[in-house]
C-alpha cells in the first residue's frame, strides 16, 4: 500500500500543482476585477453602480457548479467554447470576483465620511484619496474576509475536477481508481488542502497584527 | 452691498449663496466677505446653516445659486452663475489653497502626526519627503507638539488631535482657514490649548472664518463677527456691537440671552 501511494506521488504533485496554478489565477484575476469593481460599485456613476450591483446578486446567487458547467456546456451554444481549464478558471473567477466586491464595498463604507473630506480638504485628487487615505485604511477591514475568501477559492477549486481537469482532487481519485486506497489517498488529499490552508490563515493572522495599530 | 470707498477687495467674496436640502433651504441668499488678515466669526442657533456656509466656501457642498470667489476666482463652478462643475483637478488645486480645521479632527489614523501634514505636502505641493518633514516639524512646533512628530493619531488627546489638525491645515499655507466649530468635540479643560494655537495664527495674520459656540472667544479673537439665522445673515458687526446685550436685533437677542442662561 505505501509503495504504490509512495509511487503515485509525483503524478499527485502534479495535480497539486494544477489546483494551486488554479488557485492563483483565480484569486489574482478576482482580486483585480473585484477591487475595480467594487470601487465603481462605491463610487461610480449610476448605470455603473446598477450593473455592477446586478451582476454581484445574480453570481453570488448561482451555486458555484452551476457556473462552472453553464460556463463550459452553455456558452458553446453562443458560439465561446472554452477550454476546460480555462472554463473552469473563468467560472471560479466569477464567483469570487462578486465576494472581492462585497469585501471591498464593505470595507471602504466602514471609513469615515471625515476620512474623505478632510483628504478632500487638502486638496487630494480623487485617486490620491483612493490610495493614500482610505485604501490604507480598509486594507484592514479588507484582510479577513478576504484571506477567508482565499481559503475557499483553494478549497472550492477542487470543483474543477469535475470538467475533468487533473487538480490534486482529480490526480487522487484516479490514483484510488487504480489502488483502491480510497481512506489514505483522501486523508493524505485533506491534509495537503489543510497545510496550504493553514499556511494562509497564520500568513493572515500576521498580516492583520501588523495593521492591528490603525484605531479610530 | 459692499462699502465703495473700501479699496482692497475682499480675499472671500460670498455673494447670494442659497442652497437648499431638499424642501429645506439651508442658505438664503448668504453674503458675506473676509478680507486678508480678518477674522470673522459666524455664531447662531444649530441649524441655522453656519457649518453648510464653511463647506460651501471650500466646495465639500454644492450650493444652487449664487458665487463664491476666493481672490476674484470663482470656487466649484466654472463661471459665476453657471452651474458647471470645476474638474476633479481643479476642485482639489482650489481646496488646497483654503484651509480647514473640523469638529471631529479628522485625522488620518493610519499616519504620524507627522505622516498627517506631509500627505497634503508632498503629494499636493510636490515637497520631497525631507522638506515635508521639515515643515511638519516646524508647525507641530508651534503648536506645541514637536515631541508628537511620530505618534499616532490613537495615541494623542483630543486637544492634541486637534492641534496637529490645524497644523495640517496652516502647513499648507492656504490664503484661508476655515473652522467649523473645532472645539466642540473637546473636554473643557482641552478648549483653552486648542484656542490659544488659533490665537497665535490670528496675531500672525492669517485670514479666517470661522464657526464657533465659544462666545467670549469670538469676542476677543474675531475681527467681526456674522450673527445666522434661519440660513440668513441675520447681523454683521464688530464683536462689541453684536454681542451687545441691548442689540435690536430680536433673534440676536434671543440667542444671546438663551446662550448665556446656558453657559454662565
Amino acid at each position: 500500500m505505501a509503495s504504490q501511494i509512495l509511487y503515485a506521488l509525483p503524478f499527485l504533485a502534479k495535480g497539486f500543482a494544477v489546483t494551486l496554478w488554479v488557485s492563483l489565477l483565480v484569486v489574482t484575476l478576482s482580486l483585480v476585477a473585484g477591487v475595480l469593481l467594487g470601487v465603481g460599485l462605491v463610487y461610480g456613476p449610476a448605470p455603473l453602480r446598477w450593473a455592477v450591483r446586478i451582476f454581484s446578486d445574480t453570481i453570488r446567487g448561482i451555486p458555484i457548479l452551476v457556473l462552472m458547467f453553464f460556463v463550459y456546456y452553455g456558452l458553446p451554444a453562443i458560439g465561446l467554447h472554452l477550454p476546460s481549464f480555462w472554463a473552469a478558471v473563468l467560472a471560479l473567477t466569477l464567483f469570487k470576483t462578486a465576494q472581492v466586491i462585497e469585501y471591498l464595498r464593505g470595507a471602504v463604507a466602514s471609513i469615515p465620511k471625515g476620512q474623505s473630506e478632510a483628504a478632500m480638504a487638502i486638496g487630494l485628487t480623487f485617486r490620491q484619496r483612493l490610495t493614500s487615505v482610505i485604501f490604507p485604511q480598509a486594507f484592514r477591514r479588507f484582510l479577513p474576509p478576504w484571506i477567508n475568501g482565499v481559503t475557499d477559492a483553494v478549497k472550492g477549486s477542487a470543483l474543477v475536477s469535475l470538467l475533468g481537469i487533473t487538480d490534486l482532487m482529480q490526480a487522487i481519485n484516479q490514483v484510488i481508481g487504480r489502488t483502491y486506497e480510497a481512506m489514505p489517498l483522501y486523508i493524505l488529499g485533506a491534509l495537503i488542502y489543510f497545510a496550504v490552508n493553514y499556511a494562509l490563515s497564520l500568513a493572515s493572522r500576521r498580516l492583520e497584527r501588523r495593521f492591528a495599530f490603525i484605531r479610530e | 452691498m459692499s462699502d465703495a470707498t473700501n479699496a482692497s477687495p475682499a480675499l472671500l467674496d460670498v455673494r447670494d449663496v442659497s442652497k437648499a436640502f431638499g424642501a429645506v433651504e439651508v442658505l438664503r441668499s448668504v453674503s458675506l466677505q473676509v478680507k486678508r488678515g480678518e477674522v470673522v466669526t459666524v455664531i447662531g442657533p444649530s441649524g441655522s446653516g453656519k457649518t453648510t456656509l464653511l463647506r460651501c466656501v471650500n466646495f465639500l457642498e454644492s450650493y444652487d445659486s449664487g458665487s463664491i470667489r476666493i481672490e476674484g476666482k470663482e470656487v466649484g463652478y466654472r463661471e459665476a452663475g453657471t452651474r458647471q462643475r470645476r474638474s476633479e483637478r481643479d476642485l482639489a488645486a482650489m481646496r488646497a489653497e483654503t484651509g480647514m480645521v473640523f469638529q471631529s479632527f479628522n485625522l488620518f489614523p493610519h499616519l504620524t502626526a507627522a505622516g498627517n501634514i506631509m500627505l497634503g505636502l508632498t503629494k499636493v505641493r510636490g515637497k520631497s519627503q525631507a522638506e515635508a518633514r521639515q515643515i511638519a516639524e516646524h508647525w507641530l512646533g508651534r503648536v506645541g507638539l514637536a515631541h508628537k512628530a511620530d505618534s499616532l493619531p490613537a495615541e494623542l488627546s483630543g486637544g492634541q488631535q486637534q492641534r496637529v489638525g490645524i497644523a495640517r491645515a496652516v502647513a499648507m499655507e492656504p490664503k484661508i482657514l476655515l473652522l467649523d466649530e473645532i472645539t466642540s468635540a473637546l473636554d473643557p479643560e482641552l478648549v483653552g490649548e486648542v484656542l490659544a494655537v488659533v490665537r497665535s495664527l490670528a496675531e500672525d495674520g492669517m485670514t479666517m472664518l470661522m464657526v464657533t459656540h465659544e462666545m467670549a472667544f469670538a469676542r476677543d479673537a474675531s475681527s467681526r463677527i456674522v450673527f445666522m439665522a434661519d440660513g440668513g445673515v441675520s447681523a454683521v458687526g464688530p464683536p462689541k456691537e453684536i454681542l451687545a446685550a441691548e442689540t435690536s436685533n430680536e433673534r440676536l437677542r434671543t440667542f444671546l440671552a438663551r446662550f448665556r442662561a446656558s453657559h454662565f
